[in-house]
């Protein structure tokens, strides 16, 4: 029996009313329905907004970060005002101005094997907007086993994905990806960047879908690939079909419950900045700072040239992680070095390629220029 | 000669550009074409025992060539590959 709308509700959704597609009875739909957003940061900010604003009844959010400022140039859904402050509480505040009407349960944990069924248990569609390999896998993983539809999508520079992962229906995430890329490959957005604007255009597809698969309307991007690029503003389109070997959904799945998705996809889950290279491989800020009073150390900065712009340490050599291989010519195996770059991640990468050449004087500034900055010179800004 | 689309995450291995012609009359081809223009690319698409990886996705047109012939997928001059790595940003 679906829920009735009040005299206010009929009047806040009166265009939503006026669309055939929709109506009285997809508002009624739409009231007795829940969606849990996994993330409330540049996807999450955007769909948990216009599911807000559409009257999904109920809403769920799951995120154990507080906002920070470097957030906002794209979680629209924080504000100056909320900066320090729990994101689930930000948004929660948000969303009920945005539409009292509704129902917000916030979740300030991280989502884990060990909490995720309970969680999405009572929800009956689940939004990735998460920001990392294991809790995609994860996610997908909890959608597969309790039925349920995971509207994906996932950002970086300037691409976006997105798609309907609906085991009972079509393929599910891990037919297409079947494993994550190795550790360090893909760089995350905290490293590579993301444009701000970017979040919003792929967030709210993802939201549209969420609302044609409640609302039971329209062709839901269930085995399609959307692939968008803002550069050249391309909308492509791909065919996903389900695989038979996959290992959670397929005919011979062997995968049964959820797993250790760190340990599967060799990376912690989340996109922080804290670039380490292992007990023994790093350098903190301050022990450099001392080293450098000492003694003569090579320096390498393994950024990009553009970042140079921002903050830079005086005598570092500039060698992109991405030529880094190729120019290895350019570096003396003998030399003791220390190579940085943002916050760490790319330069334990560094490390170890350099290591695996035959480095062995090689230190990794642990977090990065930023940690120098933060720690050591307080003139140069953080970023 | 076919095209490759090159996703931004790949980008800075291809000078950039967006958009690649790779000769070839398959997929495999027209991949070696690629790493052989772009070297430094070919790590992050191959194993060090050169299978392509896992998480790297190549569609022919709108299909994935593993469910065309993988990497003998025959390729015509106008054939447009595109190249879908596993990003996880949000």
């Amino acid at each position: 029996m679906l829920p009735g709308l009040t005299r206010d509700e009929i009047l806040r959704y009166s265009r939503h009313l006026l669309i055939p597609e929709v109506g009285l009875e997809g508002q009624r739909k739409l009231k007795g329905s829940s969606a849990l957003i996994i993330g409330t940061g540049g996807l999450g900010s955007p769909v948990a907004l216009y599911l807000a604003a559409a009257g999904i009844g109920r809403i769920g959010l799951v995120d154990y970060d507080v906002v920070d400022s470097s957030n906002l140039q794209r979680q629209v859904i924080h504000g100056t005002s909320t900066v320090g402050k729990l994101k689930v509480e930000s948004a929660k505040a948000k969303l009920l101005d945005l539409n009292p009407d509704i129902e917000v349960g916030v979740y300030n944990e991280p989502f884990t094997s060990e909490n995720a069924m309970r969680i999405a248990r009572d929800f009956d569609i689940l939004l990735d907007g998460t920001d990392n390999f294991p809790t995609r896998y994860l996610t997908n993983d909890v959608a597969v086993f309790l039925g349920k539809p995971n509207v994906y999508a996932s950002i970086y520079r300037f691409d976006g994905q997105v798609s309907v992962f609906y085991a009972k229906e079509g393929p599910c995430y891990r037919c297409l990806f079947p494993e994550p890329p190795p550790p360090g490959l893909i760089p995350s957005c905290a490293e590579g960047g993301v444009l701000g604007v970017l979040p919003g255009t792929i967030g709210t597809i993802q939201a549209t879908e969420a609302l044609k698969v409640l609302l039971g309307i329209g062709e839901p991007l269930i085995g399609k690939l959307l692939l968008y690029n803002a550069l050249d503003m391309s909308f492509d389109f791909v065919k996903l079909k389900k695989n038979p070997n996959c290992r959670v959904c397929g005919p011979n799945a062997d995968i049964k419950e959820l797993i250790d998705y760190e340990a599967f996809c060799g990376v912690p889950s989340h996109d922080h900045d804290e670039g380490s290279a292992g007990a023994g491989w790093d350098i903190t800020a301050p022990e450099l700072a001392a080293r450098l009073k000492q003694n003569h150390l090579k320096l390498l900065d393994v950024r990009e040239p553009h970042e140079l712009e921002i903050s830079a340490l005086p005598g570092a050599v500039n060698i992109p992680l991405g030529t880094l291989a190729a120019r290895l010519s350019e570096l003396d195996s003998a030399e003791d070095m220390v190579v940085f770059c943002k916050s760490g991640t790319r330069s334990a990468r560094a490390l170890e390629l350099l290591a695996s050449a035959g480095f062995k004087k090689v230190k990794n500034l642990k977090g990065g220029i930023n940690a120098w900055a933060r720690e050591v010179d307080s003139s140069l800004p953080i970023y | 000669m076919a095209t490759l689309k090159i996703p931004t995450p790949l980008r800075s291995y291809t000078n950039g550009q967006a958009e690649i012609s790779v000769r070839g009359a398959n997929v495999a081809e027209a991949m070696n074409d690629l790493t052989q223009k772009f070297p430094t690319l070919k790590p992050h698409l191959y194993s060090g025992d050169g299978e392509l990886r896992p998480f790297v996705n190549l569609f022919v047109g709108e299909n994935n060539i593993k469910d065309l012939q993988g990497l003998d997928t025959p390729l015509d001059e106008n054939a447009r590959v595109i190249l879908i790595p596993s990003i996880a940003g949000g």
